[in-house]
């Protein structure tokens, strides 16, 4: 329990931080961690790349949305990759490579997410179908009140 | 000597529930229209056990405000040296606290229940009592038995160990409480679903029993999403609002819920219709915000607000889910079948546009809660995946836009049967307002399509809100009706907010020297100088951003790096400097090796409208509720004066051959 | 009374989340990330020297002869500390270590070995994690064991224990 209990307390003390317990180093970050591309259009795809890119070291934030030094040097590793012509798509694929679906915020469809594509499927079936039952049918029989 | 009082205040108020759950199940023994002996005593132990759970909670309040570090919980969450608002709210801000705030907020509503609602037949309301003495039995017992806030230390601290800085924050001191008092809303309408379940008393007039609680904790619930919303915006520093992070989830289903619940009690306490899915979303409603606690307690999800994380806590709380929702949904599932259908309606009409309502909220609600708990589910055969606002936009959007379509359309419908050609003005206008909408803002560049989707469905919801109210005498509008519509139009502003802020955002990222300038959108940024500065129980180093507006006279914004020491923590304070039209961010990062200093500027357009919304539709809620109280009271009244004379006829009956006038209802 | 199927729908939902949640709540919660990369050649990268007396280190020093470890540490981390001990005993047993220094100075990396032992036969100076993000590791102190051919055989996460020794000596003896 003592390590549950650590666990809890690590989680409680270092919400937006970096894994906590360990110190910090004292280099200065990556060139691009928090530097823009000067093209916007590069820059935006950059972005949009990042907000989908999970933080290794937080509790659940994406790599632009934290202060922890690796996810600098994430940010680093997504616009040095665009700007030296990698699209989006690539980079995430490299990720996933090294870290499987958990590094990307965007589940694609494969044999361990498929029922986060097949549900809402159903649900709009069922929606369909619960709408058809209550809606559809009642037209023209409105006197029959209370069954 | 404090904390024993509170201690023993607990108690009683569990022994209380004890007796309030066994006198309210009497109730249910005795046949309709006469009262158990045994049965008259739940009342009285609700209104008690109320007034001992709040004692309870204000000597916790009392022991924090005097920092008695004699006490575990104090010693561990407080710091003598912290402001006092702050003492306060660490009261709540950490588990043991915060489940006395609930069980206290619980007891509250439960003593209100009791002494104000007499409308509902006595089977009924002893039901009721016995489920919600039930409910609160389980959660005195958890406070008591595995998280008791009293625990004295052996040896007093010499200081207590502080707050998480996060937390030390006005939004701290609002948001939890808030939706603590909301999930505890809930869970009267809970009661009052499986009070009326029992005694097959589900009908119009259980409807508006049940209806100021659904649309006080949905009120509660709204304002406490916002507020937290707000929160994260301005304490996590990078400008983000929403994250679809499992906490936040854990907060929204609960209101999804209420807000299908919120629709189906107005169906069921006007028409009659919908008998079964009210109860089905009342058990519902009151599961997710169980839920929430589950998941935000008991650590099994990977969030950024882990809250007071322990697994054998976790284990608690499920024992406790599993017993009132597995228990409820049992019961449901026997019972539903007895309840008779309601009224029919056509597909066109008032009610078919509510149930297109529940049943997009119901799937949206299903989306959240699979894309939550899908981690979990991976988990269990270690394999590990993230699901984040890639999945829950577009899949949520499926169902929110026809939802919001039909929420244009639906309140100028008749109830039971409506003609569309009687609409075509409406429509016509709604359907010119949406793609007009769509095409003006493409007109101007090329945007993400949910947004954009979202800045047309603005533009007509802003309209189509009002629409109700056309050709109408504006003094004579029921207030109920005008909740609704400021409710609805605070959708369309909360909307218009959520798009633009994804469409139009700006952002400058930039290691700026002191005196040096960084251009965003219309401002003219200028680090003047960096200085330290210290606080009660931090120190920081302060940016002074000096912000030209288009070469205006400059405004100075201030954003800090703080470090706390009890605990040693950092955190950003972002600047916000508020225009009508949007919001200029700003935080300050480290220095770098040459002197620069990293700043972070975002412009976000109309971002401050999402929370302006969330207000609006909180305000709504507050009208309905104010003008169904108004109603019932007139009619409470009236009945009154009804029975008085119906009384005073009797009494002169042998005189007059005047039949007895039936009350209304 | 009829009973409905549909009305045992939402319990049997429940039932199936709160056993998964039970479930769960028994589980040990995997703090961190596994690298993906296991099996797969180690990527090309070549880093400078991290401090002065040891050369950097680069793809090609992992080719040839032996299977090495691959360790991923830095000065500014306490964990590293606590398993330098295992790291002098897995040399002392003929295992030649490669070390990666994450985002560190050379001051601090001389420091670090002549306070705490120095194991490593080169070490490279990764000042922006590149090469740890590129083989898939999150955090230091991380220990991977690559072969004679430069496949990633074996990841370690977190400090060498020393009962971990073992494991990683076997791990060796498998990959060569």
């Amino acid at each position: 329990m003592i390590r549950w209990l650590f666990a809890g307390l690590l989680a409680l003390i270092a919400l937006p931080l970096s894994m906590p317990g360990l110190a910090q180093d004292t280099m200065p970050p990556a060139p691009y961690a928090y530097n823009q591309l000067d093209d916007p259009r590069l820059e935006a795809e950059a972005s949009t790349l990042m907000h989908s890119l999970r933080c290794l070291k937080c509790q659940s934030q994406s790599i632009a949305d934290s202060d922890a030094p690796m996810a600098g040097d994430m940010r680093h590793q997504v616009r040095s990759r665009i700007l030296a012509g990698e699209s989006p798509d690539q980079i995430r694929r490299w990720l996933i490579a090294r870290y499987g679906d958990y590094v990307s915020y965007e589940p694609e469809v494969s044999s361990t997410t498929w029922p986060l594509f097949a549900v809402p499927v159903l649900v709009i079936l069922i929606v369909a179908g619960v709408l058809l039952r209550r809606l559809g049918k009642r037209r023209g029989d409105d006197a029959g009140e209370a069954a | 000597m404090i904390a024993e009082i509170g201690l023993a205040a607990l108690w009683l108020a569990a022994a209380l529930a004890v007796l309030q759950m066994v006198s309210g199940a009497f109730a249910l023994r005795s046949p309709p229209g006469q009262v158990n002996a045994l049965a008259i005593y739940a009342r009285p132990a609700a209104v008690v056990q109320a007034i001992l759970a709040v004692l309870a909670f204000a000597m916790l309040l009392w022991a924090f405000a005097t920092t008695d570090l004699s006490l575990k919980l104090v010693a561990a969450n407080s710091h003598s040296m912290k402001p006092l608002i702050y003492k306060l709210s660490g009261t709540w801000g950490n588990h043991e606290g915060s489940m006395l705030l609930w069980v206290g907020v619980l007891a509250a509503s439960g003593g209100l229940l009791s002494l104000f609602e007499w409308r509902l037949p006595e089977r009924t309301m002893g039901a009721t009592l016995a489920v919600q003495g039930f409910v609160a039995l389980g959660f005195y017992a958890f406070l008591l038995l595995s998280s008791n806030p009293f625990e004295r230390l052996p040896v007093p601290a010499a200081e207590g160990n502080g707050l998480n800085p996060l937390l030390q924050d006005i939004g701290l001191a609002i948001h939890p409480p808030t939706l603590y008092a909301g999930y505890v809303g809930l869970s009267v309408a809970f009661s009052l679903a499986m009070g009326a379940l029992m005694t097959r008393e589900v009908n119009p007039a259980f409807a508006r029993v049940m209806r100021p609680w659904v649309l006080g904790a949905w009120v509660l619930l709204t304002l406490g999403i916002t507020a937290g919303s707000y929160w994260a915006y301005y304490e996590l520093g990078w400008g983000g609002w929403w994250f679809w992070d499992p906490v936040e989830n854990a907060s929204l289903m609960p209101w999804l819920a209420a807000t299908a619940l919120m629709h189906s009690v107005a169906v069921l306490a006007a028409r009659d219709a919908l008998r079964t899915w009210t109860i089905m979303l009342g058990v519902l409603a009151f599961s997710m915000s169980m839920l929430g606690t589950f998941l935000v307690r008991s650590g099994v999800l990977t969030s950024v607000h882990a809250f007071a994380v322990d697994p054998e806590r976790g284990a608690f709380i499920l024992g406790l889910l599993g017993l009132y929702i597995g228990g409820a949904f049992t019961i449901f599932a026997l019972r539903a079948g007895a309840v008779a259908e309601g009224k029919r309606f056509a597909a066109v009409s008032r009610e078919g546009a509510l149930v297109l309502n529940n049943v997009m909220l119901s799937a949206i609600l299903a989306i959240v809660l699979l894309g939550t708990l899908y981690p979990l589910l991976t988990e269990a055969f270690d394999v590990r995946v993230s699901v984040g606002p890639p999945y829950f936009n577009p899949a949520s959007a499926i169902f929110a836009i026809p939802m919001l379509l039909v929420m244009a359309v639906g309140p100028l419908l008749r109830w039971k049967s409506d003609k569309p050609a009687r609409l075509q003005f409406e429509l016509a206008l709604i359907a010119a307002l949406v793609i007009g909408g769509i095409a003006a803002v493409s007109f101007f560049g090329q945007f993400p399509l949910l947004p954009l989707l979202g800045l047309g469905l603005a533009a007509a919801l802003a309209v189509a809100a009002f629409l109700p109210l056309r050709g109408r005498q504006l003094g004579r509008v029921p207030v109920a009706t005008w909740g609704m519509v400021i409710a609805h139009f605070g959708i369309a502003v909360s909307l218009f907010g959520m798009a633009c802020e994804g469409a139009f955002s700006k952002e400058r990222l930039a290691a700026v020297a002191p005196g040096g300038t960084e251009q965003i959108a219309d401002f003219a940024v200028t680090l003047e100088s960096v200085t330290p500065i210290a606080g009660p129980n931090w120190t920081a180093i302060e940016a002074q951003l000096a912000v030209r507006e288009d070469g205006g006279a400059p405004v100075i914004l201030t954003p800090q790096a703080r470090t706390f020491w009890s605990p040693p923590q950092s955190t950003s304070e972002s600047a916000l400097l508020t225009r009508w039209d949007g919001q200029l961010y700003a935080v300050i990062g480290n220095q770098a090796e040459d002197g620069r200093w990293q700043i972070r500027v975002w412009w976000k357009p109309f971002v401050t409208f999402i929370w302006y919304g969330g207000i609006l539709v909180a305000l709504g809620g507050v009208l309905a509720i104010a003008g169904r109280v108004r109603v019932d009271v007139k009619r409470r009244r009236a009945s009154v004066k009804g029975a008085r004379r119906r009384a005073d006829v009797e009494a002169l009956g042998s005189s007059g051959g005047v039949p007895a006038p039936q009350p209304a209802e | 009374m009829r009973i409905r199927f549909w009305l045992w729908v939402p319990l049997a939902l429940f039932a199936f989340f709160a056993g998964l949640a039970a479930y769960m709540l028994t589980q040990e919660k995997e703090q961190f990330v596994a690298s993906t990369m296991i099996g797969q050649p180690l990527p090309d990268f070549a880093l400078p020297p991290a401090f002065g007396a040891l050369p950097g280190a680069s793809k090609a020093d992992f080719t040839g002869g032996k299977p090495r470890l691959l360790n991923i540490w830095a000065s500014w981390c306490l964990p590293c500390i606590a398993e330098a001990p295992q790291l002098d005993a897995l040399k002392a047993q003929g295992v030649e270590i490669v070390g990666i220094a994450i985002r560190d100075r050379p001051e601090d990396v001389a420091n670090f070995l002549s306070r705490y032992g120095n194991p490593y036969s080169r070490i490279g100076s990764d000042t922006i994690s590149e090469v740890q993000l590129a083989i898939g590791s999150s955090g230091v102190p991380e220990t991977f064991v690559i072969d004679a051919k430069g496949l990633i055989r074996y990841q370690h996460i977190g400090d060498i224990r020393a009962d971990d020794v073992p494991k990683l000596l076997a791990e060796l003896e498998k990959a060569r």
